[in-house]
């Protein structure tokens, strides 16, 4: 079993070609979990956390977007100035697990696990995010809502690589909530992001650890647009109230081993109100 | 040696099957012969290089036990591939201070009692290493988010917590003499 550390992306993208089924190595908070016991035994590892255009990210102004490069870790995207410009993403990333987990788990690897729990993955959908990924035929771009499948299943094709995120700055409040049994160290049992953009008077939320995937709450989102007072920051406790059921409604959780469904239904419906408040502080 | 290492970091490096490799551990080359690349750092330092200081418990980056610097970063050895930090710069327990001579940080945490059965200590130290390094006066928030990752089940942490600030209170009285 060769282990690979490419330094640049020409020579990640090869070697992926020489073995479209390498296991792709980040920052191996998922996958030395599963190497460690045993239940993965790859027969070949590339390495990225050391590709140079992964591990940088671009601000374009013009376009208001970030390029992240899917090997920048947490601990890299709650400071500023990504945290400046991608809030919602700091408070995500200040909530996986520990000092530790956080310089080493990057938000590639967290697409590529593509747990319904992933931390970063509610605020890439919630500012509709773009996954760029690259292989020997060139590189082509998706939507993170198409790119996550299902549970732990992505879109990427054998010899992908995931190079970047793509993700919009919009102009209004964002904020990430996450419900587990402890702050630190915890898997998520329920998240949920608000994102604003006030250019477009649009409220979008998108909820975790509640279905396959992360969720898009679309009819919660229309109903806040059309119910809060964008310019005075301003929605009415009934406003908040509706838009925490319709939250709660567009969940579809189970019964396992961290929390039942009720529970994670009911704690949708809870950190959607707690960020929509926060989002429009004004009563 | 500084040199080699920069060297090392930039070039791309390839470890195949059961061929030897290098880790920089502790400003040393340490040769690591006839293992399973898949092997993790904690692993490798322990069972290959004997260095026992770094303990393993959880394997899953949970306990914080397996704490070690890599390139200057705090993280878990466990969920480090060995072969993966070919090139980087290791740092575990062993190479904090010289056997006999403990940092001030192991010092404090004698002083203040914060160890009982010792196992999460090794990691703790080097938590408390890094935090110290990056923040002169942490606040107790601070360390106690600092130190999340790092599980104790003896103490109760409060002592601990204290340790870290004995130390903050003495490195700044030093810097003022």
């Amino acid at each position: 079993m060769p282990v690979l550390v490419p330094t640049t992306l020409d020579e990640a993208v090869s070697a992926m070609a020489a073995d479209p089924d390498a296991m792709v190595l980040a920052g191996g908070t998922d996958t030395m979990v599963e190497v460690n016991a045993g239940h993965r035994r790859p027969s070949c590892v590339v390495v990225v956390n050391r590709v140079s255009e992964m591990r940088s990210w671009t601000y374009d102004p013009v376009a208001a977007t970030v390029r992240i490069g899917a090997a920048v870790t947490y601990a890299e995207l709650l400071e500023p100035p990504l945290a400046t410009l991608l809030p919602a993403l700091a408070e995500a990333s200040r909530t996986v697990g520990s000092p530790q987990i956080r310089h080493a788990g990057t938000l590639g690897g967290n697409l590529g696990t593509c747990s319904p729990a992933g931390d970063g993955l509610p605020v890439l959908s919630a500012l509709d995010a773009v996954v760029p990924l690259a292989s020997t035929a060139g590189e082509r771009s998706m939507s993170v809502h198409d790119f996550m499948v299902g549970v732990k299943r992505t879109a990427r094709e054998p010899g992908e690589l995931i190079t970047a995120v793509t993700v919009p700055v919009l102009s209004g409040w964002q904020g990430y909530a996450k419900v587990g049994v402890r702050n630190a160290m915890v898997i998520a049992l329920a998240t949920a992001c608000v994102a604003v953009d006030t250019a477009s008077a649009s409220v979008r939320l998108a909820i975790g650890s509640v279905g396959p995937t992360i969720l898009r709450c679309a009819q919660a989102e229309a109903f806040a647009a059309s119910a809060v007072d964008f310019a005075a920051s301003s929605a009415s406790a009934d406003a908040v109230r509706r838009f925490a059921e319709l939250a709660a409604a567009a969940s579809h959780p189970i019964d396992d081993h961290r929390a039942s469904a009720a529970y994670r239904r009911h704690a949708i419906g809870v950190l959607a109100s707690r960020l929509l408040r926060r989002a429009f502080p004004n009563e | 040696m500084s040199d080699q290492m920069s060297d090392d970091a930039t070039a791309s490096a390839r470890v195949g099957w059961n061929e030897q490799y290098a880790l920089h551990v502790n400003d040393e080359v340490r040769e690591v012969r006839d293992a399973w690349v898949g092997e993790s750092l904690l692993f490798v330092l322990r069972e290959r290089l004997g260095l026992m200081g770094t303990k393993g418990a959880c394997e899953q980056g949970e306990c914080g036990s397996c704490s070690v610097m890599v390139d200057g970063e705090l993280v878990c050895s466990c969920l480090v591939m060995a072969a993966s930090a070919v090139g980087q710069r290791i740092l575990t327990i062993e190479g904090i201070a010289p056997i006999g001579a403990p940092s001030d940080v192991q010092r404090a945490f004698v002083d203040a009692g914060a160890v009982q059965c010792g196992f999460c200590t090794p990691g703790l130290i080097m938590a408390a290493h890094d935090l110290l390094e990056r923040s002169v006066q942490p606040s107790e928030i601070e360390i106690r988010e600092e130190l999340s990752g790092n599980v104790c089940r003896c103490t109760g942490y409060g002592r601990i917590i204290e340790a870290v600030q004995r130390v903050s209170v003495n490195r700044r009285a030093g810097a003022s003499t």
